[in-house]
């Protein structure tokens, strides 16, 4: 389990000071994959840099496994961080080392015998897919095979938990997909206890249990990621989910509406059925659906005409039908 | 130009041979000596800068403050300067000993900084990685930094020791031997201006021999060039 309390971080910078990180709380469980999502410059990557110490808090507690690491000797520091992989947006790899090499670096480090090392390096390389690039060097690799060894290489010496800051931030789409499927059969396979850092809402969408929204250096809100997704109550968490309905809030014209669904009639067709049954012609302003832990998510936002009897028949409707709605400002 | 009767007793008595050997001893000599003294000071510059892997104010300003020192004082005087402390380590002021503990002060701090540039190429994030994983601070310089800089790290050796050629040829003025005793006392103070230019088309094949043995070896190590 790790814990972060009250945790704060402070940078001196030309101009003054600069908060990067006030008073933050919370818990990773064992076994999850928690998402921190936020805009750049909000503090996330401070945040999960706190985690293993790469920064250094200026007061809190971070807690592995109940033990507080701001107050371990160096030694004891070195050893816990050895259970806690990282992977970045840029890769980080050896480049004047082979693929194989920069797999063996850790348990080098570790002290492991080479030939034990290098065994252990090959099922790494098989689990990621990549045997047959073992004598290639990462300058012969692309952005995808780069993260790939380079999730090799964190999950060498059997970590505990696994810190992914930006990780699939510098890939395209669809590697980002076959990085993120990794991540999460490593989670799902060998239990390790993922934390990712991303500004994507599709990232924590696809991988996480639980998110943390982060602004202004401070968490605006945590909690299972199908709660913040269906009803944000921060912000800077709408603004993140739904960033296009934000933008048609400008639309004049009549009563808007957002139709939430939550999990379980996502996929009835609604708005057609409401426009045949109370013959209102309305208007999708913006839709947004997912599929989240198996079940259909999403949000719609209708724009209703400017006339109080069709508005009041098509609210009737959707109160009948048991659906979930709010009427936007 | 015409070839004088000098050049052609120089060459048959082999003296023109002898100054070439000897310049190239006392480079490569002065060379590896200013590295056991530059690479740990160049890694110590580097360790122990602020936002380096161990900063260390004082201690990093203090050597800043004398590679400096060292750095902005013209070799020729410098040189003149350090006879003594040639005369207590090796016990001479004279001769190619004494020139090469000069040329080794004044090489050493020239060199730090080379090594110190050449660490501060390997990116921020390849450091960040190890100790992550949680490297010791000398595994960190062993396994990483150095490893990760060495392409610039040769390319880097190739300058220095070129510089050091340069300076042997300076310290002919002072007692040394070498190319550059030989352009003074035999072309400059003799008046043979083309044992001068013979001296000089020496030194440059010298320097072009070395500048291509060193980037072959960069480039044949560097394994970030796509092969």
């Amino acid at each position: 389990m790790i814990e972060l309390k009250n945790l704060t971080k402070t940078f001196r910078v030309p101009a003054g000071e600069l908060v990067a990180l006030r008073d933050i709380n919370l818990t990773v469980n064992d076994g999850e994959i928690f998402g921190i999502i936020g805009l750049s410059g909000a503090g996330k990557s401070t945040l999960v840099r706190c985690i293993n110490l790469l920064e250094r808090p200026d007061c809190g507690e971070v807690l592995i496994d109940g033990k507080n690491l701001l107050t371990m000797k160096e030694k004891e520091l070195l050893e816990t961080r050895r259970s806690i992989g990282m992977i970045f947006q840029g890769f980080c790899l050896l480049e004047q080392r082979t693929v194989i090499g920069n797999i063996c670096f850790p348990l080098e480090i570790a002290g492991v015998k080479k030939q034990e090392a290098k065994a252990r390096a090959e099922e790494l390389l098989s689990l990621v897919g990549l045997t047959e690039k073992a004598k290639a060097y990462p300058s012969q690799l692309s952005g995808g095979q780069k993260q790939r060894v380079a999730i090799a290489r964190a999950l060498a010496t059997r970590p505990k938990y696994l810190l992914c800051d930006e990780a699939t931030s510098a890939l395209d789409p669809t590697t980002t997909n076959s990085i993120l499927a990794l991540l999460q059969e490593i989670n799902r396979t060998l239990g390790v206890t993922i934390v990712v850092i991303t500004h994507e809402m599709d990232v924590i969408d696809r991988i996480c249990h639980r998110v943390a929204v982060i602004d202004k250096s401070e968490i605006q809100e945590i909690g299972e990621v199908s709660d913040v997704f269906t009803s944000p109550k921060s912000e800077i968490a709408k603004e993140l989910i739904l960033p296009s309905v934000k933008a048609v809030g400008q639309i004049k014209g009549g009563k808007k509406l957002r139709l939430v669904f939550d999990g379980e009639s996502a996929f009835l067709p609604v708005v057609s059925d409401l426009v045949l049954d109370c013959r209102v012609p309305v208007n999708i302003l913006a839709a947004e659906t997912k599929e989240i832990d198996g079940k259909a998510f999403g949000q719609i936002l209708l724009g209703l005409p400017d006339d109080d009897r069709m508005c009041a028949r098509a609210e009737a409707w959707l109160q009948t039908n048991r659906i979930t709605y709010f009427e936007e400002a | 130009m015409m070839i004088s009767e000098i050049t052609k007793q120089l060459w048959d008595n082999g003296i023109l041979q002898l100054g070439v050997w000897e310049t190239i001893y006392m480079t490569l000599l002065s060379t590896l000596f200013a590295y056991i003294i530059g690479l740990p000071l160049g890694v110590l510059l580097h360790v122990t800068s602020p936002g380096g892997i161990k900063p260390v104010k004082w201690l990093n300003a203090i050597l800043g403050f004398i590679v400096n020192i060292f750095r902005s004082i013209p070799f020729i005087i410098l040189m003149v300067a350090m006879l003594p402390v040639a005369k207590f380590t090796v016990g001479t002021s004279m001769g190619n000993k004494a020139m090469i503990v000069m040329l080794v002060i004044a090489a050493a701090p020239y060199v730090a900084r080379m090594v110190e540039s050449s660490l501060k190429e390997v990116p921020e994030g390849t450091v960040e990685a190890a100790q992550a994983m949680g490297t010791p601070t000398f595994t960190l310089i062993t396994k990483v930094l150095i490893p990760e800089s060495k392409p610039s790290l040769i390319t880097g050796a190739v300058i220095s020791m070129v510089t050091i050629l340069g300076y042997s040829a300076m310290a002919g003025t002072i007692g040394g031997t070498g190319l550059g005793q030989i352009a003074v006392s035999w072309g400059y103070q003799r008046s043979h201006s083309d044992v001068i230019w013979i001296c000089v088309l020496l030194t440059i094949v010298i320097v072009q021999i070395i500048q291509e043995i060193g980037t072959r070896i960069a480039r044949a190590t560097d394994k970030r060039i796509k092969q």
